[in-house]
């Protein structure tokens, strides 16, 4: 045993941090779902073969999505408020990022009953309708899932059982909410601009 | 081996295997079930694919039977379509993939010296919902007429053309059986693949830095880098499909100005990376046993972890070098001409590697080098053939033929199940402890070699004489009978090697030799534990200083890391 090598000096030992890297992970993957609804609808603009049409049908949800894009920007401040360890001012910020997001929600349940109950548009009645739905409707299920994690997380505020050690697994949470946001321009950009 | 005992005292983990504790069925069942050690996971997946490897592998011999002789009916025309529609999404999605993620969950952390991956029960969320996805498929055997009261399967090939696959064409509810299992086993892979990114990243020793990682633990972080943007085109594809069939959508329904070409290009978005999903981990295991069986380290490890790399990226932009024979632009069929052409480069890159590892070796000539020695050359095979077919107007001719056939088997088969059963000869002693017989192993690889070359290098002879994919029957006159039949022994010599094999892994489990830590005398550190190794792995974290730990440990007078 005298030959026990002598290694080379110990060098620092950092990795990245595991939840950042999983959430990074399942944004890529999530995105290549969108793309394929994107590239979807983006085909099949104008191709339907009866009515309604996008022109005759959509408005342009300007509240809905000022709300949403906004909705990062509050979850942006609350996770340096929980950086510095003032819970009080994390969950308020909280709270108010969840009420936009139940918004945007409420905005996009309003917009679908006017358009099956006064345009008569379903997923069924042309392509249009099969490729709004889906696309939106994907992206709307991805606010649904953020916003009961919100809660979940809301909850346990509430409940006394956050506190600045749970940084890292909030910002890994709002990491998610960032990309449900950044979808939502794609998808706006896509429905609401390009495709009317 | 350097004279000492090894692994050195209180340099690496030297608990003994546990003690297997006196349980009931219903406890050793139980403690499987909820189970959250990647290690059991590990071979959780590999028993599931082993069964349904037998399951597609008898599925297939249905399929040669019927088609040894001309105008033969041993199948019905709807049982034969049934048969090769399950006989390739098995496997592919219950085969191919739980069998690489197994590997990949049983060796991943143990190699980078871990202790489990990064999300325990994440990992058996995945298994769980991959086993349910494979379930769900068999399911449509008997639920697939629904209330109609017959059983019955899929019918319309693994990459399910639509609108083939729309309602009007495939009423009752296999398809939906087919989409939703592939939908769930799709989130199955998805979780995985996240989990084994952030395992390989967050997770490794001291001193195991990405450039000592071994190129197993490479190959799986690219081969899971693929699968988030490959997998995830296929779930969102069958949403759609499922949407069109319960929701009246029209993306695939042509009658209301919906497009069949786009489930093409959803599909093989999908399809032709999958291909590579499944081939990169198998070079994983080539890259790990080709060198400790000729007693030298891997040539070029730069290179073959940039190669993988330069395979996964162009991978993603040739897919429509499957639709040549559809009908596109000239420009259209230049782009995907040349971009297929371009996966040569890397591929190349690691066989010439492969061979310079080889060369002025000790080579021995155990079971697991055998089949990573005909997996080089078939390999090769393989390749030069995808290039023939990757020339469009050559394509135009073969393409829907047996050629196509031959080829796609001589990779799925000649390439990564020759390196799935190396990697199960190579790592079964350190998961059982006990080593596989070599006198069975050797009658396998050779019966396996022979009928794998008789089945499928004849099927290239009937495909360049004109023998479509997928025809029920044939009329005696076309001239392929003696050819079919020959394919169709080749199968049956293959049978008989698996099921050799799968003897010899249950006969072996009870009676084989005590393997003990390090039966290969290699150098990643899964071999520093005990066979099987405890659920915690490594009693104390191990410390790495090069590419090849335990040569360093063996060798403390000639240590790899001066010279990296």
């Amino acid at each position: 045993m005298s030959a026990i090598p002598t290694f080379p000096t110990a060098e620092p030992w950092s990795l990245p941090s595991r939840g950042r890297v999983a959430m990074l992970s399942l944004i890529i993957g999530e995105s290549a779902i969108f793309t394929i609804f994107v590239v979807a609808y983006i085909y099949y603009i104008g191709k339907s073969i009866s009515g309604p049409t996008p022109q005759q049908v959509l408005d342009i949800p300007f509240f809905n999505t000022v709300c949403l894009l906004s909705s990062s920007v509050t979850i942006w401040l609350s996770e340096r408020q929980i950086e510095r360890g003032n819970i009080k001012a994390f969950a308020a910020l909280w709270a108010l990022t969840m009420a936009l997001g139940i918004e945007f929600i409420v905005g996009t349940a309003l917009e679908w009953h006017k358009l099956i109950y006064v345009d008569g548009l379903t997923i069924h009645t042309n392509l249009f309708g099969t490729t709004f739905y889906s696309l939106v409707g994907l992206h709307a299920t991805h606010v649904v899932v953020g916003l009961l994690m919100l809660t979940v997380v809301m909850i346990f505020t509430l409940t006394g059982h956050i506190n600045i050690r749970h940084t890292e697994r909030v910002q890994v949470l709002a990491l998610y909410w960032h990309f449900v946001d950044a979808v939502w321009v794609v998808v706006f950009t896509v429905v609401y601009i390009v495709g009317r | 081996m350097a004279d000492q005992p090894f692994p050195i005292a209180g340099s690496l983990d030297v608990t003994p295997p546990r003690v297997r504790e006196q349980m009931t069925v219903g406890e050793w069942l139980h403690a499987w079930v909820v189970t959250v050690d990647h290690k059991r996971l590990g071979i959780l997946y590999i028993v599931y694919a082993i069964f349904f490897l037998l399951v597609a592998g008898a599925e297939a011999l249905a399929v040669r039977i019927q088609l040894a002789r001309p105008d033969n009916h041993f199948l019905t025309a709807d049982v034969y379509d049934r048969m090769f529609t399950m006989h390739g999404t098995t496997m592919v999605f219950l085969v191919g993939m739980p069998i690489l993620f197994g590997f990949g969950n049983y060796l991943v952390p143990i190699m980078i010296g871990a202790r489990d991956m990064a999300f325990p029960r994440l990992n058996a969320f995945s298994f769980w919902l991959t086993a349910f996805g494979g379930l769900l498929l068999y399911y449509s055997f008997i639920g697939g007429y629904g209330l109609y009261g017959m059983g019955n399967a899929p019918d319309v090939m693994w990459l399910a053309y639509a609108p083939l696959t729309e309602k009007a064409f495939s009423p009752g509810h296999t398809m939906d059986y087919w989409a939703l299992s592939l939908i769930l086993s799709g989130f199955g892979t998805l979780g995985t693949a996240i989990n084994i990114i952030a395992t390989a990243l967050s997770m490794r020793c001291r001193g195991m830095t990405l450039f000592r990682m071994p190129l197993f633990v490479w190959l799986m972080l690219v081969t899971s880098a693929l699968t988030l943007i490959t997998i995830t085109p296929l779930t969102a594809a069958q949403i759609m499909l499922v949407i069109d069939r319960y929701l009246g959508g029209h993306f695939f329904d042509t009658q209301a100005g919906g497009s069949a070409m786009i489930w093409l290009h959803f599909f093989w978005i999908f399809g032709h990376p999958e291909v590579y999903v499944l081939v990169l981990p198998a070079f994983g295991m080539a890259n790990e046993i080709i060198p400790v069986f000729s007693r030298k380290a891997i040539f070029g490890y730069p290179a073959m972890a940039a190669a993988s790399i330069g395979i996964a990226f162009v991978s993603t932009g040739v897919w429509a070098h499957h639709m040549f024979t559809v009908g596109m632009t000239s420009v259209g069929n230049t782009f995907f001409v040349l971009s297929t052409m371009v996966v040569g480069i890397p591929t190349g890159i690691k066989i010439f590697n492969w061979l310079a590892t080889l060369w002025g070796g000790k080579i021995q000539f155990r079971p697991p080098m055998l089949f990573c020695l005909a997996f080089l050359f078939q390999f090769l095979i393989a390749g030069l053939t995808g290039i023939m077919l990757s020339v469009a107007p050559w394509n135009w001719q073969l393409h829907n033929s047996y050629f196509v056939i031959a080829h796609f088997h001589y990779v799925l088969v000649g390439a990564i199940v020759f390196c799935i059963f190396a990697g199960i000869y190579y790592w079964y002693p350190k998961a059982i402890g006990r080593m596989l017989d070599e006198t069975l192993a050797k009658w396998h690889f050779w019966l396996f070699l022979i009928g794998f070359h008789v089945t499928f290098d004849t099927m290239h002879f009937a495909g360049f004489l004109g023998m479509p994919r997928s025809i029920y029957t044939y009329e005696a006159d076309r001239g392929w009978g003696t050819l079919n039949m020959i394919v169709s022994i080749g199968g049956f010599i293959q049978a008989i090697a698996v099921l050799i094999f799968a003897y010899n892994l249950i006969h072996s489990y009870f009676r084989g030799r005590i393997a003990g830590n390090d039966p290969w005398d290699a150098w990643t550190l899964e071999w520093s534990t005990p066979s099987p190794p405890p659920v915690y792995n490594f009693a104390t974290d191990p410390v790495v200083h090069s590419r090849r730990p335990l040569w360093d440990l063996k060798h403390p007078e000639d240590p790899d890391w001066k010279y990296e």
